[in-house]
């Protein structure tokens, strides 16, 4: 649905997007992460046909968006990173503009404004100025702006911010309810967002891409190897215990986590496919400590996009 | 054309539910007003001083009416930069640009619906004018034709002024510099005329062709002419091309 080839956007001076390439499905909700200044506005200001790439291309649905802007606009609802709205319009007659834009007409409009109206809860304000409207409604509205045209593509850009937390969570439902029919970009700084809500990344550190995977991959990827979270309850100091537990086959390394006088816990690295629980268990045993918790530790994706992001800095 | 009446009604609607509309409605009243009371006040005191012997008759056409109008195009030209300021600066100021531009509509479409926009504003505006003409109709029968070819010089000379405005208005996120800008320009496209006074080379020729006022004076005569109305039509045609341009190049360079 989406196929981005070797984009890149070079402002004066600076290079916003470097040679970024991807795709997404038809109907799949990718999410699009990075640190301030990563190139994602600018990677969706492309898409969008706001801006077009110094190089590469970009298709939406088949269209290129230098050969075929119209086509792609048609197909695209975008909310940019501040909703563009319009101060001195009530809400509905806002709403009903932007269908105008984007070709509805006649009792379509009307239908299409009630609807989203409706599933944006903005239809209690329906009358009310825009710019008297609080910032979780104007992000509401523009959401509702985005979808009026019932399109193929949703691009958005930290379509949650300024909400609060119980709008976040209606909000991300919503996006999820438009997958399937819709495919959606969406770009957050909220990690657990994507988690809940994206079945694809694309992760891009200063204009180039870091990753781009599904989420469970990703955070299986990031580890190559398990890692193993261990409490063991002994009188003894916690080096002994380290070393000891450092001299179990295949473990590449261990981690001290917490140490009280009685009690240390760790977190294990084990080599590339290897079991280690059994060994650990029984070390810990045949020592004559006391083995409290033992578990799988996953790495949250917060930690993959930091390592991921980090590696790319430090490069 | 749907899309350029979307965006034209956008921007009336725009005008009258701020007080843009209202307070450039008063500034011109008071001021309009004004000129015509004084040309009126005028002209009865010379038409006294014709009665009493001194010259011969006179016409209201061209005492009163031809003075009012060429007035208008003073104030116009303070007026229009406050009209075409906000257009596009106004709108990538707040964003909404990106509405428009990743919204399915041609970029012309955008321009050209502005442009429409500031016209019908300029339009309510000139109306305060017939009603200050009409008076006139009252207490005598001028000539209606001369006010009726000025209206239509007034309209095509504005929408010079603010094709240029237009432009000037999309180079710059801030509207008090489109206004400055759009409000000196204006006056030099305004008074490009003058070097005649002492020059007569080709380049001074060529800048009195180029001058508003010059293709202005057969419309407050009540003459159109052809010649004058291709030359006001082509800078509207070029000022809006060279908007519609602009816009597209200011994405390239982002
Ligand atoms: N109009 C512009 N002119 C020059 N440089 C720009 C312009 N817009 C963005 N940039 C630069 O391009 C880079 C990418 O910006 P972009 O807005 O795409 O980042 P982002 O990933 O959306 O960041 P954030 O998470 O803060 O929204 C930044 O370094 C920014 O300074
Ligand atoms: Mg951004």
């Amino acid at each position: 649905m989406i196929k981005v080839e070797g984009i890149s956007k070079r402002y004066p001076g600076q290079t916003a997007v470097d040679n970024i390439s991807f795709e997404v499905e038809k109907g799949q909700i990718v999410g699009f992460l990075g640190p301030n200044g990563a190139g994602k506005t600018t990677t969706m200001r492309i898409l969008t046909c706001f801006m077009p790439p110094t190089a590469g291309t970009a298709h939406v649905a088949g269209f290129d968006v230098l050969a075929a802007p119209l086509e792609v606009k048609r197909r695209i609802g975008y909310l940019p990173e501040t909703p563009p709205l319009y101060p001195e319009m009530e809400v509905a007659e806002y709403l009903q503009f932007v269908g105008k834009l984007k070709g509805l007409g006649g009792d379509q409009l009307r239908k299409r404004v009630a609807e989203v109206s409706e599933k944006c809860n903005v239809a209690d304000v329906s009358k009310k100025l825009v710019s008297k409207l609080s910032k979780g409604y104007k992000q509401r509205v523009g959401l509702a702006q985005a979808i009026i045209h019932n399109p193929d593509v949703l691009i958005l850009d930290e379509p949650t911010s300024g909400l609060d937390p119980k709008q976040i969570h209606e909000t991300r439902d919503l996006i999820k309810g438009l997958a399937g029919e819709h495919t959606i970009i969406l770009s957050t700084h909220i990690l657990p967002e994507v988690e809940q809500i994206c079945e694809r990344v694309v992760i891009i550190s200063r204009g180039k891409l870091v990753a781009t995977d599904t989420v469970e991959n990703l955070k299986n990827r990031m580890h190559g190897s398990h890692v193993i979270g261990l409490t063991v309850e002994t009188e003894i100091d916690c080096r002994p215990v380290q070393e000891k537990l450092e001299r179990v086959a295949g473990v590449s390394r261990v981690i001290l986590k917490e140490s009280f006088t009685g009690s240390h816990s760790f977190e294990i690295e084990s080599l590339q496919g290897r079991r280690v629980q059994a060994d650990l268990a029984r070390a810990v045993v045949e020592a004559g400590w006391n083995l409290t918790e033992l578990r799988q530790v996953s790495l949250s994706l917060e930690e993959v996009f930091l390592q991921l992001t980090a590696t790319e800095a430090a490069a | 054309m749907k899309n350029i009446l979307t965006i034209c009604q956008k921007e009336i609607k725009s005008y009258f539910v701020s007080p843009i509309a209202y307070a450039l409605m008063a500034i011109y009243a008071i001021v309009s007003g004004f000129f015509s009371y004084v040309a009126v006040g005028y002209f009865l005191d010379r038409s006294i001083g014709a009665m009493a012997g001194r010259g011969g008759p006179m016409d209201v056409n061209e005492w009163v009416i031809r003075p009012v109008i060429m007035n208008v195009g003073v104030i116009s030209l303070f007026l229009i930069p406050m009209i075409t300021m906000r257009l596009f600066a106004e709108e990538k100021r707040s964003g909404t640009l990106e509405l428009l531009i990743t919204s399915p509509v041609r970029d012309y479409e955008i321009v050209v619906g502005k442009w429409l926009g500031a016209l019908a504003m300029y339009t309510c505006i000139l109306a305060l004018t017939a009603v200050n003409l009409s008076v006139l109709f009252l207490f005598g029968s001028p000539d209606w034709r001369p006010i009726a070819t000025g209206f239509a010089g007034m309209l095509l000379q504005g929408g010079c002024l603010l094709a240029v405005g237009t432009f000037i208005s999309n180079t710059t996120k801030n509207q008090i510099m489109a206004g400055a800008m759009t409000f000196g320009v204006s006056l030099l496209m305004w008074t490009f005329d003058w070097f005649t006074g002492f020059k007569s080379d080709a380049w001074a020729k060529v800048l009195a062709y180029l001058s508003l006022t010059a293709h202005f004076e057969s419309f407050s005569k009540g003459v159109i002419d052809s010649k004058d109305v291709i030359f006001y039509v082509s800078v509207i045609v070029l000022g809006l091309f060279l908007t519609t341009r602009s816009l597209e190049s200011l994405r390239w360079r982002g």
